[in-house]
């Protein structure tokens, strides 16, 4: 077996059996990673949204920048760049995060509700490939938002993400609290997900390993289906089949493992909204370059745009959650359903405005 | 021979472009680019395609691949 396939399937292998571990030690069902959860509890950690059951800084995401970060400087991959389209990322960013907060989870954590036995999962996969399908139609029509141009004279702006990173670990171990009379921040969810977690350094060898893993993998959950459309490339699948194999095989084994559609962790049965949701998340993927996960390692490696879109993927968990557009375990309201649509008309029209006719 | 500049641009356009080329019939391709990831995808498609593909320079701010048949 070639060296890629060996490195896919023990990435898979090894997130598979993390995102089990991390369930059991007190993470919420079938949330052993999930790069849009974590980013919005994050956000609610920092007072940046009001929803007291989903206010926690989640060590797994610091953990998944620190490892893609040592990954990338001790493979002399590291390297400041920044300067394409950074603004429209940064919304492709919000509307990324608006679709999974409507699925109630980004592309990482279908697979592993799949590999519950959730149902509404296979749904939003489905959703997930059609909206991969449909960013591919602006991608082959030529769309791109421009290249991006490496920093020649320092590394600077790369580092910038790091530090943020690592003031919030400091702010989590030191306990710091900016106004002690009011709460916060940090804040803390005292009942609902943002209370279940694993203990701090679990989580956070967890996500620096799983860093590390996805760096050197390139692991990308949209980026995979992309490529085997795009050209035939098969290679990251295997990485997806890993971890749902994985994942599956541990639930069956621990008893966690629950077929059907009705009373999954947080999940809703909106089979339409949870397909649309998925829908969006794989437009803005592809037209992005790279799921939530890649995102965050992209920007890990000294990706300026990418850690742009990560502040626009906070910025949109904080606008879900103030306006009230984030969907819950009873569903969707109608106006959440009114902003995902008019996110994917939005999308579509910077898929098409950004087009290179002569490409 | 055919040049091809896909220096800075997000995955998969390096590739895309990679193939739009080769797809037009062009028989040896010069690729400039960045970033370990472009080259490693660029390279990997064309050999897929049964071109041959030759390292000419990979210093760490540009990378320059030559495809052929």
């Amino acid at each position: 077996m070639d060296r890629e396939k060996m490195l896919m399937i023990v990435t898979g292998v090894i997130i598979g059996g993390l995102a089990v571990l991390l369930v059991a030690m007190g993470n919420p069902g079938n949330m052993g990673y999930c790069i849009a959860c974590f980013l919005r509890d994050t956000a609610g950690g920092l007072g940046f949204h009001r929803a007291a059951i989903v206010q926690y800084v989640r060590p797994e995401l610091i953990g998944l920048v620190l490892g893609a970060f040592i990954a990338a400087v001790s493979s002399r991959e590291f390297k400041s760049r920044g300067g394409s389209s950074t603004f429209v990322r940064f919304l492709l960013g919000i509307f990324m995060m608006l679709g999974a907060l409507i699925f109630l989870g980004c592309p990482l954590r279908d697979i592993l509700r799949i590999g519950g036995g959730d149902l509404n999962a296979v749904v939003g996969l489905a959703g997930l490939i059609v909206g991969i399908l449909w960013g591919i139609f602006f991608l082959k029509r030529g769309f791109n938002l421009g290249a991006a141009r490496a920093e020649e004279t320092t590394q600077a702006g790369g580092y910038l993400f790091i530090l943020g990173v690592i003031g919030l670990l400091v702010l989590l171990i030191s306990g710091f609290s900016f106004n002690p009379a009011g709460g916060g921040p940090l804040f803390f969810s005292t009942t609902g997900p943002g209370s279940q977690h694993a203990p701090l350094w679990i989580a956070l060898g967890a996500g620096l390993l799983v860093g590390v893993l996805s760096q050197k993998a390139r692991l990308c959950l949209t980026g995979g289906f992309r490529d085997f459309f795009l050209i035939g490339n098969k290679g990251m699948l295997i990485a997806y089949a890993a971890i749902l194999i994985t994942v599956v095989t541990l639930n069956l084994y621990l008893g966690k493992f629950n077929l059907g559609f009705a009373n999954q962790p947080i999940a809703h049965t909106n089979h339409i909204f949870n397909f649309l949701g998925l829908f969006l998340v794989g437009q803005c993927g592809v037209l992005l370059g790279g799921c939530p996960l890649r995102q965050i390692i992209l920007g890990s490696e000294g990706d300026m745009d990418a850690a742009a879109t990560v502040m626009g993927m906070l910025a949109g968990a904080a606008i879900a959650h103030n306006f009230m557009l984030a969907a819950t375990t009873k569903g969707t309201t109608s106006i959440s359903q009114i902003a995902l649509i008019t996110g994917i008309v939005i999308v579509s029209i910077i898929g098409w405005a950004y087009r290179e006719v002569d490409a | 021979m055919d040049t091809l500049d896909v220096k800075g641009l997000s995955c998969p356009i390096p590739v895309i472009r990679t193939k739009k080329m080769l797809d037009k019939g062009c028989q040896e391709l010069q690729v400039t680019g960045t970033g370990n990831v472009a080259r490693e995808n660029v390279s990997k498609f064309a050999s897929s395609q049964g071109f041959i593909v030759k390292l000419v320079n990979d210093s760490p701010d540009e990378w320059n691949i030559i495809i052929s048949k």
